[in-house]
């Protein structure tokens, strides 16, 4: 990340382009982006060769890689629009993501008039992309609810009442009353503690939709024979679309996040970020600026959670404690706040190296020595050293690696707070407008001319 | 929009320089055009009654009353303390005033939020000026003009609609850039605003200001912290605007540069209007004289 | 006071500020219902005890917890996301002191296994007797390590990670306290396993029934000895702080929000004896709840934290007497909300309070005024 880091350093952050016409940060950014996601995968795709695995598996490593970096990515977007450019400390990053899910599983159930079974419960029926703009619309609306009154707090209350907020929605998932009820001759509820089977599987609802199931298996058949996948070969090409499916999604984040940083809109959001009274004493009404986008942010978490999740097949409110929300303000800080590119880049990071990389190291040291029994307990684990054998430490350690990343994830963040608070991309340049702003002579040559022949009453300036 | 306002029928036809090019404006204006339609320019633009505002028991202004003249620059003096800055703070709505009015062309604006009160066509700067530091100086100055389409998120977004934004966001720039030139700061437009010496700052800062399009300007403090020469240019911009039509309203500490460019000063102390009237007159008030414990006024 | 006296300003309150209005009416109603279900017997007087004994106990020990957490919020202007991880930290530390003595140093089990409280089922609590009536020396060291542990990692964590970090925003400490709460948390996951363990001789613990209008009301010793340490623990305090010299000066710091930020970054002697007091209350809090509870896994603190932000903010940040108020308000909330709803969203009303007093009223309910 060596040259990122020096664009970050450029303090003439716009002449390295200009100077070529064709090649906008833009560009860069996506070029920068994609060598990072494609240096990933082979990483990956070495440390699967080191496995000996074989290709099915190496495409399995590949597509859920895939699914885990689209995921942080975005979340990291999102959240970089609240607290990169807005200021917005949200840290229920995860109760927005619930709403988002649930809202889709409701509304997209298969529909149960009869009383369903116990510990099942159905929904509305509704196609799967009217429930995903369902469940994006709720969250939206949500985050507006929470906004509307917590917008004037301080940063560090602001942050208090979102992970209030988050846990306060997971405690409603959790409820008994409201697991299985019926609205209007449907059964439906949110499951309580069991959770909800959800009983569409997007990868497929994608493909009929457009009516390519049949030429996608047939694909599939045929790519997963040359490759050697071995049977039953469509699992693997599911994830790998999904994967896929992801990738379009984040890229629709990106250019939607971008455009709106280099808006006029964005703009104000930055000046709120810097210094709210300034802003407002310029006639901006700040409070319909910072919920807006905290709204568009929280959209984007609800939609983020609904594909993370709807690919998984059930949904228990267990999974929406605060913990992942932390792990999307490591992504973030990873990145570097304030940069959308960074999000992107801080997302893949974390997905690679702390969310998925601990577990990846274990499988290759634990299938590269067979014989490492890893003892149950610590304990087991450390008499030993008393007697100059570290093994049963180190097969503890390794065995325990699920436990030990979140160690990790503790001092990586730490360490980027001591050592590098502006992350691989902070503090870069990313323009606030719609269009370049290079130096004036070289956008309008006649500018002056328009200007002395009275065309522009710039404050009167031109009269004299 | 605030062309329109300048040219309002009311205005002294004599003011040099007053621009007539308000059509030009109609791109970025048209969001207020009924709003200017609306207003009652008097020669009176600013009204401030009875203001009153406590903190928790302890009063800060007391009852303070004045007017500003249309096209005026009226200095507001008085020592620390005398509740200079808590008057400006209730006329820009930072602060809601316990009791009295404030009028601005003739409108009720008591208690309004600090935008509402910008967006009239009252803008103030701040004492230590207040540049959004992590920003260009041009992208300063692109945040201020008033009605911009692209602040809508679904415009700036959509791919049909956004292509008006880009062209007004051409015209707003031209205007940035015209605007950065009158100030002769045209070349720091990308420099940091946080790298910006004091006095830059401060131009930076009013520069921003007229591109809100106010009709009146509220300056807190405009020369603290700026080197002599910048002192001087920033005076004859002042000087120049004022000529133009707008109306200043100063809060200023060095009395000789508001002894010598104020046509009317305001005297507060102890949260009242002490005295008021033109330099001459403010400097042989004994009660003046008293409330900066002798010798500081004038010379 | 005459009635239209009282009218103007009823009209005034919801003119003006809607949202307070609507908390008076919410709590005259739910008032009004408390008394009805009292009087109609739909939760009996000695039910309504337990709920009142229950949110006692909780409150206390939020309260003693929560002094520590509002002490670094307003001196160290912070808002310290590992405070419940120091909880769980100290009572690690002290049940590890109580299974050892209580375990006969050894002699009742293996030293290891109960240093590491017997994880993966090799020693329990309940076979070692544990108990305030059955081990008292254990669960008196414990008390004391429980604390010194607290204060041991504060004090390190506090060299190695805030120190370097002490001038920079609160919201940069916030988060690197984030990190340092993950790395706390994992690291006992790690080393004492993910297991709900239960520490005490449940069965042996001595209880007395208290009559009640229409039953009796249970009060067992561990309950007692939370109330005994607590309350100590907390006069000790209001001792030091009213009494000594470092006291007045950390009171001053505490609760003056604008001199704190005056005299800028307190001094190191300030921080350290913050983190003493503070960690200190906290692990031994922690240790007594395990006490209390019975059981003890390894994010316990976690999910006692946000109830604990809960008490801090209701007593209004900074203040110390506010802690232990608000600590008892969420306490009680939480145990007696249950006349309205369901028992899983109890910890949620708790929550939503401390929303709605962050929103109305973000210097506390009882800021400026407990305070002497």
């Amino acid at each position: 990340m060596s040259d990122a880091s020096a664009a970050a350093d450029g303090d003439a952050p716009d002449a390295g382009e200009s100077d070529n016409g064709s090649f906008t940060p833009w560009d860069q950014d996506a070029v920068k982006l994609t060598t990072l996601v494609i240096g990933l995968f082979a990483l990956y795709l070495l440390g699967g060769y080191l496995l000996g695995y074989g290709t099915r598996q190496q495409l399995a490593s590949i597509g859920q890689l895939s699914i885990l970096i689209g995921i942080f990515a975005m979340l990291a977007l999102a959240l970089n629009l609240h607290w990169g450019y807005t200021g917005l400390f949200n840290i229920g990053i995860i109760g927005f993501m619930a709403i988002g899910i649930y809202a889709t599983a409701v509304l997209s159930k298969g529909a149960a008039t009869a009383k369903p079974a116990a510990g099942s419960t159905g929904g509305f029926g509704l196609p799967l992309w009217m429930g995903i703009i369902g469940g994006v619309i709720a969250a939206a609306i949500f985050g507006g609810l929470v906004a509307l009154p917590a917008l004037r707090l301080r940063a560090d209350y602001f942050a208090i009442v979102t992970v209030g907020i988050s846990e306060i929605v997971r405690f409603t998932l959790l409820e008994t009353e409201i697991q299985k009820v019926q609205i209007a001759g449907y059964w439906t509820g949110l499951g309580g503690g069991s959770g909800l089977i959800l009983d569409f599987d997007p990868t497929d609802r994608f493909l009929e939709a457009f009516g390519l199931m049949d030429a996608y298996v047939g694909f599939s058949d045929t790519l997963g024979e040359q490759l050697g996948v071995g049977s039953n070969p469509k699992p693997i090409f599911d994830t790998l679309l999904y994967g896929l499916i992801l990738f379009v999604f984040l890229i629709g984040f990106y250019m939607l996040l971008q455009r709106t940083g280099n808006s006029p809109y964005g703009r104000v959001l930055k000046a709120i970020r810097e210094d709210e009274e300034a802003t407002k004493s310029l006639g901006k009404d700040t409070n319909r600026f910072k919920i807006k986008g905290f709204m568009l942010g929280c959209a984007l978490m609800g939609l983020a959670g609904i594909l993370f999740y709807a690919e998984q097949g059930a949904i228990t409110p267990d999974a929406f404690r605060p913990r992942l929300t932390f792990y999307v303000w490591i992504a973030l800080i990873i990145g570097g706040a304030g940069s959308n590119t960074g999000s992107v880049a801080g997302g893949a990071v974390f997905a690679a190296f702390l969310f998925r990389g601990p577990i990846f190291f274990k499988n290759i040291v634990q299938n590269t020595f067979d014989s490492l029994d890893a003892p149950s307990t610590f304990g087991q684990a450390v008499s030993p050293i008393t007697g100059a054998d570290p093994i049963p430490l180190v097969a503890y350690t390794i065995d325990n690696m699920g436990q030990l990343q979140l160690v990790l994830m503790g001092i990586v963040l730490i360490y980027l707070m001591h050592n590098r608070p502006e992350g691989m991309f902070g503090h870069r340049k990313e323009p606030a407008s719609p269009i370049r702003l290079q130096d004036r002579t070289q956008s309008k040559p006649a500018a002056s001319a328009a200007a002395t022949d009275g065309g522009r009453d710039q404050g009167g300036t031109d009269d004299e | 929009m605030a062309a329109g306002t300048r040219e309002a029928p009311t205005m002294s036809d004599t003011e040099a320089g007053t621009p007539d090019a308000a059509t030009e404006h109609d791109a970025i204006g048209d969001a207020d055009a009924d709003e200017a339609e609306s207003r009652v320019t008097g020669t009176v633009p600013l009204r401030v009654e009875g203001l009153r505002k406590e903190f928790g028991g302890i009063v800060a202004v007391d009852g303070t009353s004045f007017e500003i003249e249309e096209g005026t620059m009226t200095g507001l003096i008085g020592p620390n303390g005398a509740g200079k800055s808590t008057t400006f703070n209730c006329i820009t709505g930072v602060h809601e005033p316990t009791a009295g009015t404030v009028q601005f062309q003739g409108e009720d604006i008591t208690g309004l939020a600090p935008n509402q009160v910008a967006n009239r066509g009252l803008v103030r700067t701040f004492q230590i000026a207040r540049e959004l530091e992590e920003m260009t100086v041009l992208e300063n100055m692109l945040l201020a003009p008033k009605g911009q389409r692209g602040e809508a998120l679904w415009r700036s977004v959509l791919p049909f609609v956004r292509g008006s934004v880009i062209e007004q966001e051409t015209e707003i720039l031209e205007d940035c850039w015209e605007m950065l030139e009158f100030f002769e700061i045209d070349h720091l437009a990308h420099e940091y605003a946080g790298n910006l010496s004091g006095g830059q700052r401060k131009l930076l800062e009013l520069a921003r200001a007229l591109l809100t399009e106010p009709t009146m300007l509220l300056l807190d403090e405009p020369f603290a912290g700026v080197n002599p020469s910048l002192e001087e240019r920033l005076l004859e911009h002042i000087h120049e605007l004022r000529e133009q039509g707008y109306t200043f309203l100063i809060v200023e500490h060095d009395m000789d540069l508001i002894m010598q460019n104020c046509e009317h000063i305001i005297v507060m102390h102890q949260g009242q209007v002490l005295t008021e009237g033109t330099p001459a007159e403010v400097k042989q008030n004994k009660q003046v004289v008293e409330a900066y414990l002798g010798g500081e006024v004038g010379e | 006071m005459g009635v239209s006296d009282t009218y103007n300003r009823g009209r005034e309150l919801f003119v003006e500020d809607p949202v307070r209005a609507v908390i008076v009416v919410v709590a005259v109603l739910l008032l009004l219902d408390f008394v009805r279900q009292l009087a109609v017997g739909a939760t009996e007087f000695s039910e309504f005890g337990v709920m009142l004994k229950d949110g006692l106990m909780r409150g206390l020990f939020f309260g003693l917890a929560g002094i520590g957490l509002s002490m670094t919020y307003s001196i160290l202007n912070f808002a310290n996301f590992s405070h419940g991880d120091l909880i769980t930290g100290g009572a690690f530390g002290g049940m590890i002191a109580t299974y050892v003595i209580a375990g006969g140093f050894g002699s009742e089990g293996d030293i290891g296994a109960l240093m590491l409280l017997g994880s993966g089922g090799s020693v329990f609590g309940s076979q070692l007797g544990i108990g305030v009536a059955t081990s008292p020396a254990a669960v008196v060291a414990g008390v004391v390590i429980a604390g010194a542990t607290a204060i041991a990692l504060a004090l390190v964590i506090d060299r190695l990670v805030y120190k370097p970090i002490r001038d920079r925003s609160g919201i940069t400490l916030l988060i690197t306290s984030i990190g340092v709460a993950f790395t706390l948390r994992y690291l006992i996951l790690f080393v004492f396993d993910g297991s709900r363990r239960g520490v005490t001789q449940s069965g042996a613990v001595p209880t007395v029934g208290i009559p009640a209008i229409d039953g009796t009301v249970s009060l067992n010793l561990h309950e007692v000895s939370l109330v005994v340490v607590s309350v100590g623990l907390m006069a000790g305090l209001h001792f030091l702080l009213q009494r000594t010299k470092l006291g007045k000066a950390m009171r001053a710091m505490s609760d003056n929000e604008d001199l704190a930020r005056i005299t800028g970054i307190p001094t190191e002697r300030i921080v350290t004896y913050t983190w003493i007091i503070g960690a200190g209350l906290a692990g031994v809090a922690g240790y007594m709840f395990v006490i209390w509870n019975g059981t003890l896994h390894w994010f316990q603190g976690w999910i006692l934290l946000l109830p604990i932000f809960a008490a801090v903010i209701l007593g209004g940040i900074g203040s110390i007497y506010g802690a232990i108020l608000g600590g008892l308000v969420i306490g009680l909330t939480m145990s007696i909300s249950i006349m309205w709803l369901p028992s899983g969203l109890t910890r949620a009303a708790a929550f939503f309070i401390m929303i709605v007093v962050l929103l109305v009223r973000p210097q506390g309910i009882f800021a400026g005024r407990a305070t002497a």
